[in-house]
């Protein structure tokens, strides 16, 4: 395609309104940043952007209302995990108890590796107690890779409390009212 | 040649040196924070040594303001690998970068910052030749850029160098010559007795405004900066004729282009807007008073960072001519327009006279 060109009048091709033009159009914006603050920079350790909902951020543990360990170590997530960066030990036979009703045990570890996870979710998708979620987080640093293994300790405590639906509470309360019988009138 | 002499040109050399050198450094900043501020960015606001932050309102104020960015730019330029690749032309690749570089810090020896302080000139080199000098001193600068592109031996900073030569020799004869009738009105080449003859006669730039105009655009040719900064070219060239270079030596081209813009910043004010003289507050005429002299020079400083600053927004609003179209407003514009200034200028004096 050839387009034409427009042939410039003598006082386009002086060049001076083109300067005069582009002289207003970058003093118009440096005086903007420079007085007004309009700049569009977004400085970022200090203004951070609105994470929109539905990201996938850090995975996280989370409690549930009333402080207990959602998580019950059954490792679908170790083995769903694509990068295979969660790690659990279970607690065995003769470990530590769950610290909630209706579950048979809590894991006696449970590490996410941060180097190696993905943010692919489906460790949360997986989760059948709804125990861990990817949360807003995008900006993890450490100094050694050993500060970048999250235990289950740190994992709980950035994951803080699932505010949704309690999956084992209907249950709970419907073996609570087993225990009087009859009760539903 | 007596002792004093000696001792004041001297300490003159050295305090000259020292500023421009402190002014190439900070210049740089100012390139950086004008181009954030043109495109509605912030610049560099980061850096500062640790103690810095603790001072109130000052401190987090220069920090905004990336004070403290040149010097980590130095350091880093001094503790950068210098790497020299295989295939370049040693004793060429050492030899550029001073060559860039010393014809830049030279052309400041004749110019007049300013008018007296005490009883010494403020001048490093009062010569009777000043422009001439100026002149001849200026084109050697061509050479750095040119020996850089050969000795590099890769074809980018080779083309880059072929065209810094043609661009800057094309422009230097319209530089030169939009000098001239500066010359026919004021009739002496020292750059005092311009300043001098402006003293008493109001601005240059108010008789030879084609002369401000033409040698303005040859400036901003022969200092390398856009509208025509040819010999770089980022979008082309790579890096142009520093390509290859790093650490100091890269350094020292980069110095040499912002202190060629000191330089032709300080030859403008010299020559067309009168120096170190302002036309009101008695400051038209030498100083008799220290406090005077200290004025004189700071007129002069601050009219030279206004035509940098003119400098460094002309940089960040226009984009690149064509290489022809670089070559075609050179010798078929501003060649004539020289020239037909010159006759101009010419007759109307043999009229006046």
């Amino acid at each position: 395609m050839i387009v034409n060109r427009k042939s410039l009048t003598f006082w386009e091709r002086l060049y001076l309104p083109a300067v005069v033009g582009g002289f207003k159009v970058t003093g118009r914006h440096l005086f903007r940043s420079l007085f007004g603050g309009k700049t569009i920079t977004m400085e970022y350790p200090e203004q951070k952007w609105a994470v929109p909902p539905g990201y996938r951020g850090a995975p996280y543990l989370v409690r549930d209302q009333e402080g207990n360990t959602k998580c019950v170590s059954c490792q679908l997530c170790e083995f769903v995990c694509p990068p295979k960066a969660i790690k659990i030990i279970p607690p065995g036979p003769a470990g530590e108890l769950a610290d909630r009703p209706n579950a048979e045990k809590m894991p006696k570890e449970f590490e996410i590796d941060m180097l190696r996870c993905i943010f692919c979710g489906f460790c949360q998708e997986v989760c059948p107690e709804e125990a861990i979620f990817l949360q807003k987080d995008y900006s993890l640093t450490g100094l050694a890779r050993d500060e970048m293994i999250y235990n289950k300790e740190k994992l709980l405590a950035l994951g803080g409390v699932h505010a949704g639906v309690r999956k084992w509470k209907h249950q709970l309360e419907e073996t609570r009212e087993q225990e009087d019988f009859p009760v539903k009138a | 040649m007596d002792w004093n002499f000696i001792i004041f040109s001297v300490i003159k050399i050295a305090v000259v040196i020292g500023v421009v050198l402190g002014m190439v450094a900070y210049a740089v900043l100012a390139e950086r924070k004008i181009s954030a501020w043109i495109q509605d960015r912030v610049g560099p606001n980061r850096t500062a040594p640790p103690f810095v932050e603790n001072i109130p309102v000052i401190g987090p104020a220069m920090i905004r303001l990336g004070l403290f960015q040149p010097l980590a730019d130095g350091l880093k330029f001094l503790l950068k690998e210098d790497f020299t690749p295989a295939g370049v032309r040693k004793a060429f690749f050492w030899l550029a970068p001073a060559i860039a570089i010393i014809p830049s810090m030279l052309v400041v020896a004749v110019i007049p910052f300013g008018s007296q302080l005490g009883h010494q000139k403020m001048v490093i080199a009062d010569l009777n030749i000043g422009i001439l000098y100026t002149f001849g001193i200026v084109s050697i600068g061509v050479y750095g850029i040119v020996l850089a592109g050969y000795a590099a031996n890769s074809k980018y900073p080779f083309l880059g160098g072929i065209r810094s030569g043609a661009q800057m020799i094309s422009y230097e004869i319209a530089m030169g010559m939009s000098v001239i009738p500066v010359l026919l009105v004021v009739g002496n080449l020292n750059l005092s007795r311009i300043i001098g003859w402006q003293t008493q006669h109001g601005w240059l730039v108010l008789y030879a405004p084609v002369s401000f105009l033409i040698f303005l655009v040859a400036s901003f040719a022969e200092t390398n900066r856009l509208p025509f900064d040819f010999p770089e070219a980022e979008q082309e060239l790579v890096g142009g004729y520093h390509t290859e270079y790093s650490s100091m030596k890269f350094a020292l081209f980069f110095l040499a282009e912002y202190s060629n813009m000191i330089a032709a910043a300080a030859m403008m004010v010299t020559l067309f807007f009168g120096g170190w003289t302002l036309p009101f507050w008695g400051l038209d005429h030498p100083a008799a008073t220290l406090g005077q002299g200290i004025a004189h020079i700071l007129v002069f400083v601050a009219k030279m960072l206004l035509f940098m600053v003119v400098f460094m927004w002309v940089r960040w609003m226009w984009p690149r001519f064509r290489y022809d179209q670089l070559m075609d407003l050179g010798w078929r514009r501003f060649v004539p327009l020289a020239l037909a200034n010159i006759l101009v200028t010419a007759v109307i004096l043999w009229i006046m006279s």
